[in-house]
């Protein structure tokens, strides 16, 4: 139980692991702009590549990437079908018609552009932020963000200790519900037979104890908290310091030239351009 | 004048109608720099005494008397939110379930979170946090993740995390009760330590009398009176009033004392089991 593993980080030393939190986060909400920037078959092609390369250089295995594909291929191939069948295009692009029926050239074209734009993200944004990044740096990267909406009252360090909170505590609630269940095991509990009614109704003495468990310890921790001079935000210095490398500086250039790519692709390259 | 101060302290909890009465003129003096164990059974007021000191208690209703620490009044009715906070970097509370004090992922993190709050700068939390880890002796785990560590190491965190906010005193509040016997011997080490090399004032709060044996005085606390309050070996002279008070003898002490019944004429320190062990062959080289 011990190795339970929080998120989807998958520890490494690449390129992209060593990056500021801060800056992966820009990147990342760079990188979905630059996705729906696209337009035209070249731009989508370089959209594709560039996913191919974030794989390349943070050095997740294709394995690990696919699983996280295979989540959303249903919505993808739903996304996909309905741009085959519902795009209008010109008349001579008409491919294929059967009553109601029509298929245009420009509808499979839009359906393969989706489909590219889909993966592409899911690659771009859980590299960035979930693979390479673990929750709680990037909860601390959130919370000096955001910061500045400290001015606007917006309670962004108690939401970050909240957050840090509820991380710290998950593999502890996950280790004693493992413990609650066999002691409810021993006592003759059934999780695994019955109807899904009968089972739900069975995890009833579980999920209690584990609440009663859960105020107790936020009570005890909140305690702790206050005899360690915890009084929020406020005055509050930190010991760790985020600094951005020339590493962060390598990415933001390369980030920027990559929309610039996009764009200009967009403009200059001839071919079909995405459409209603 | 001492450092901690208690006079005819009365406490009392809200249960329904009637108050439940936990403590009752309780008088104590501590001074600094002492290692003072308090002593009692489930429910005899021992853990409540402690949480009044660090004032984490959500009721004051059923207070009476008063309490100083380092020559102010804690209880009295002008105590702002600063000087409670002022107090707390005074005194430094250990709870007993190390799971529910340790608030950050890593280890390193977590000892820094109260300097962090006491807005120290950059270069100091640093300091302090390599300090209080060498301290304990958990430096080799300071990027580790807490809930991988075992009970007493998770215990060695949370005293670190007190230790790097340089307070006075620290309490210790039931910090071995869901300890395996390992993981008390470190802890009680690590007390020990804190009071002989750093010159802390420990309080020690527990149900193990082996762990009061190692500090310099005892006191027994019985359904929220003090029954008895001096040395370990002047206290543990007094078995029949322990075990009145649901205390067992620790384990040295009980076998001098049955040695003693059966006629065997013993002389000497029985704290720790070297110097039971002493004792015992002193009397056979007779």
């Amino acid at each position: 139980m011990s190795s339970i593993a929080l998120g989807q980080y998958y520890p490494s030393k690449s390129f992209m692991h060593r990056l500021d939190p801060r800056m992966k986060i820009i990147i990342g909400i760079a990188y979905i702009v630059a996705s729906f920037l696209c337009t035209n078959v070249f731009s989508f092609a370089l959209l594709l590549l560039s996913a191919v390369v974030l794989i390349v250089i943070s050095r997740i295995p294709i394995k690990v990437v696919l699983r996280s594909i295979k989540a959303i291929i249903f919505i993808m191939l739903f996304t996909a079908v309905l741009n085959v069948f519902w795009t209008k295009g010109k008349p001579e692009e008409l491919l294929f018609s059967w009553q109601f029926i029509n298929i245009y050239s420009s509808g499979l074209y839009n359906a393969a552009f989706i489909v590219v734009r889909i993966v592409s993200m899911i690659i771009g944004t859980s590299i960035f932020l979930t693979y390479t990044t673990t929750p709680i740096q990037l909860t601390d990267a959130l919370e000096r963000l955001l910061s500045p909406l400290k001015v606007i009252k917006v309670p962004v360090h108690e939401f970050a200790m909240m957050m840090t909170i509820a991380l710290r505590f998950i593999p502890t609630i996950v280790e004693e519900t493992g413990k609650i269940m066999s002691a409810q095991k021993a006592r003759g509990a059934d999780f695994t037979n019955g109807s899904i009614s009968k089972r739900a109704k069975a995890l009833v003495p579980v999920l209690i104890p584990l609440f009663v468990s859960a105020f107790r310890r936020a009570g005890e921790l909140a305690t702790a908290m206050t005899c360690r001079c915890y009084r929020g935000g406020e005055g509050r210095t930190r010991m760790t310091k985020l600094t951005l490398t020339y590493r962060d500086f390598v990415a933001l250039f390369f980030i920027a030239a990559f929309i610039a790519g996009i764009v200009l692709l967009n403009i200059f390259a001839p071919g079909y351009t995405m459409g209603g | 004048m001492s450092y901690i101060e208690i006079r005819d302290l009365n406490f009392s909890y809200r249960d329904d109608e009637k108050p439940l009465s936990v403590l009752r003129d309780v008088s104590l003096d501590i001074e600094k720099g002492e290692y003072v164990a308090i002593v009692g059974h489930n429910g005899s007021g021992k853990s409540t005494l402690a949480k009044l000191l660090n004032l984490v208690i959500d009721d004051y209703e059923g207070f009476e008397g008063s309490i100083k620490v380092d020559g102010k009044e804690i209880t009295s009715s002008d105590m702002t939110e600063d000087d409670i906070y002022e107090l707390r970097k005074k005194i430094g509370m250990v709870f007993q379930n190390p799971d529910n004090q340790l608030v950050a992922t890593i280890v390193e993190e977590d000892v820094a979170f109260g300097p962090e709050n006491l807005g120290l700068p950059r270069e100091e939390i640093r300091a302090r946090v390599d300090g209080a880890l060498m301290t304990v002796g958990m430096t080799a785990y300071a990027k580790h993740e807490p809930h991988r560590l075992s009970g007493g190491q998770k215990q060695r965190i949370a005293i670190a995390g007190i230790i790097a906010m340089k307070p006075e005193c620290i309490i210790f509040d039931e910090s071995t009760a869901m300890l395996d016997p390992m993981g008390r011997r470190e802890v009680v080490d690590t007390m020990e330590k804190l009071n002989r090399e750093e010159g802390k004032t420990v309080i020690t709060i527990t149900h193990y009398m082996d762990e009061a044996v190692r500090a310099d005085r005892v006191i027994v606390i019985d359904d929220g009176k003090v029954v008895l309050d001096g040395k370990p070996s002047e206290i543990f002279a007094e078995d029949k009033l322990l075990r009145q008070c649901g205390l067992d003898l620790p384990l040295c002490a009980d076998l001098l004392l049955r040695l003693r019944a059966r006629g065997f004429s013993l002389k000497g320190e029985i704290n720790t089991p070297e110097q039971c062990a002493q004792t015992i062959a002193d009397a056979l080289g007779k």
